[in-house]
């Protein structure tokens, strides 16, 4: 089964079109890239299969259910993780993770998800501060956590390493790696080129709400002839 | 440009958005209307009242009395015999007045025999506001006038009554008549005070109430913007139904709790003011169990009611500092049924202020506890149904703008019309 199905997606604000016919699928187990500039559509495909935005046309799937007509059961099998998202500045990590977990399950399971939480978010004693007095590397990593507690079946992670230094970038990717050994798919977006070559079997990649060219990193460069994939996206788009 | 002038106009940009005006336009608004309402109390001073007469005694001095209303009230009905009382409190009833004063038989030989001649006043109360107690204050101006003529009038004659009696010729004998119960003993100014705590204190109080849940809400809405914690919130396995409710709920809570600390100050406040040491359960003005609960469950479905509003509001919040001028409108709503309740009985309102009244749900627990006391059960159930009505069509509202884009890129499907006229509403309160 795919874990997710895109197929002529069309998403309109008012007279703008932020996504024009957008089809990909992204197969269970893999880590799947969309791939484009900034305003080319990503956050708004990563939002309606987080069930975030209606469409405008086409269908989206995860794991065989329509986001809009089984918006609800498919927000049991996915875990969202906005660009620049935040958490409750008035709660300890450990609290916060707590009340993200309590949706999860009761008693020892919630008690599981927020210690595998705690491991991945890797914060040491500072999970017992409040959110406020983190820096912001250690909220991504509080919120990467979050994300990958609850063993999504798919993770829907949007620019996972947006504004980390190197060392932070680089323990968030391999968390992320991890958790698609551990079962999960993770459909992603980033500006970052080596980030998403590093990581992503499949990448798609998206300008104008269009989805211009798809496959596996490795075939599209050999394809283009670039040397990486700021080349190819560069070759593609002229 | 010069430099100067390029700075003062970008911080004039800057400052000058809606966010900034409309709050200024709100609080004018208000003072304008709280001026017209303290203009109507000045025109109704100015108003002569309406009363009726019956002067039993019909001797040189009742003359004086009678001569100084004719010249100064609207007399409605005048009649010389005592058996009239019910006539003539229909009469003067019918025709909107104040009250009827009946001057005894005995009335000037109790002053020659040095003691004060009686009046008997029967008020006819009509409202418990600051404007509808007008009309008995400008009949009570009335007979310190009439204290005084009579007063001079002993001095000319160079009678030999007591001075105490020819300084205060006149004393007054009280009966109130409101809502259908007869209050002996009792002026309209005393029973007023002695309910201050219904037309002043719950008014105040549900204001705050309303002022503080509702801020939470909106805040709250701001907030998890600003935070960007909402995308994360809609996407969890949680029902959009809950999560409203939740966060109505939450802020109930809280906002009670923070009004329950301010009306215990407040109530402290308000009790120095009372002096009247009137016991109105004596008068039958007390609430049984089953008014309390239908004035919990009228503050209940209200709160209810305004923080949906508040959320409807609260989706239009783009930041927390947005979230706060987009409370004003609800604020105003709030203020203007405190104030009207203050000045005006619903009863005696103007039709269309009477309908507004009824409109503004938050109108409905400040006048429960007054209309309960007096047993206008219709008023407070039918206000209670509407209430409940407006909350769930505000909380259906929400839910639907909750499954919708609006919250996270400020627009939803709708008709041309529809969305300008939303736009024009609410749409620019946020930027």
């Amino acid at each position: 089964m795919l874990a997710v199905d895109v197929k002529d997606l069309v998403k309109n604000f008012g007279n703008i079109k932020a996504v024009d016919g957008a089809s990909f699928d992204v197969h269970e187990g893999e880590i799947f890239g969309l791939i484009g500039p900034n305003a080319a559509g990503k956050t708004t495909i990563l939002r309606i299969v987080s069930t975030l935005l209606q469409i405008t046309s086409g269908s989206v799937k995860v794991l065989g259910h329509d986001v809009i007509k089984e918006a609800e059961k498919v927000r049991q099998l996915i875990s969202y993780l906005p660009e620049d998202a935040g958490a409750y500045k008035n709660l300890t990590g450990r609290v916060y993770l707590e009340f993200i977990a309590r949706f999860f399950g009761d008693g020892g399971k919630t008690k599981k998800i927020v210690e595998r939480g705690m491991e991945i978010a890797d914060l040491g004693e500072r999970i017992d501060d409040k959110v406020r007095t983190y820096s912001k590397g250690m909220i991504r990593r509080l919120l990467v956590g979050r994300a990958l507690m609850t063993e999504p079946k798919l993770a829907i992670l949007d620019e996972p390493t947006s504004g980390l230094d190197v060392t932070n970038s680089q323990e968030i990717r391999e968390i992320i790696k991890k958790s698609v050994k551990r079962g999960a798919t993770v459909l992603l977006s980033s500006h970052n080129m080596l980030e998403v070559e590093f990581l992503c079997e499949r990448i798609a990649l998206i300008n104008n709400g269009k989805i211009v060219e798809e496959g596996d990193p490795l075939r599209l460069k050999k394809k283009y002839r670039a040397r990486n994939l700021e080349e190819v996206f560069t070759k593609v788009v002229s | 440009m010069s430099d100067l002038g390029n700075i003062v106009k970008k911080e004039v940009r800057e400052m000058l958005t809606p966010t900034t005006i409309v709050p200024v336009i709100l609080v004018a608004f208000l003072f304008g209307a709280m001026g017209n309402m303290i203009g109507g109390v000045t025109e109704e001073a100015k108003k002569k009242p309406t009363i009726g007469i019956i002067d039993e005694d019909n001797s040189f001095l009742s003359a004086i009395v009678t001569g100084v209303l004719r010249e100064q009230a609207n007399v409605v009905y005048s009649s010389t015999n005592g058996a009239d009382v019910s006539e003539g409190l229909q009469k003067v009833e019918e025709e909107g007045g104040a009250a009827l004063l009946v001057i005894p038989l005995d009335f000037s030989e109790n002053i020659y025999e040095n003691h004060p001649g009686e009046i008997h006043i029967r008020w006819i109360m009509n409202g418990m506001g600051t404007m509808d107690l007008v009309p008995t204050q400008v009949v009570n101006v009335l007979i310190q006038v009439i204290n005084q003529e009579i007063s001079k009038k002993l001095v000319e004659e160079n009678s030999p009554v007591n001075p105490d009696v020819v300084i205060n010729p006149i004393a007054k004998s009280e009966t109130t008549i409101f809502k259908g119960k007869e209050m002996v003993g009792l002026s309209p100014e005393v029973i007023s005070g002695a309910l201050s705590s219904q037309s002043i204190t719950i008014p105040i109080i549900m204001m705050m109430i309303i002022t503080m849940a509702g801020s939470m809400v909106i805040s709250s809405m701001g907030m998890e913007k600003e935070n960007k914690t909402l995308e994360t919130l809609l996407t969890l396995p949680v029902k959009r139904n809950y999560i409203v409710i939740g966060k109505i709920a939450g802020s109930a809570i809280v906002g009670l709790l923070m009004a329950v600390i301010y009306m215990v100050g407040f109530g402290y406040y308000m009790q120095s003011f009372q002096i009247s040491g009137v016991n109105l359960a004596d008068f039958g003005l007390t609430l049984g169990l089953q008014d309390y609960f239908l004035v919990g469950l009228s503050v209940f479905a209200t709160l209810f009611a305004g923080l949906s509003l508040c959320m409807v509001l609260g989706t239009f919040a783009k930041d927390y500092k947005s979230a706060q001028t987009l409370i004003l409108p609800v604020t105003l709503l709030a203020m203007i049924s405190m104030f009207v309740i203050m000045f005006k009985d619903f009863g005696t309102l103007p039709p269309v202020l009477k309908v507004i009244m009824f409109l503004i749900p938050f109108s409905h627990p400040m006048m429960a506890m007054r209309a309960l006391m007096f047993d206008d059960y219709l008023l407070v159930l039918g206000g209670i149904v509407y209430v409940v009505i407006f909350a769930a069509i505000t909380i259906a509202v929400v839910a639907w703008i909750f499954k919708t884009d609006r919250l996270l890129t400020e627009r939803t499907k709708m008709r041309k019309g529809g969305a300008k006229f939303l736009r024009g509403l609410f749409g620019r309160f946020g930027r």
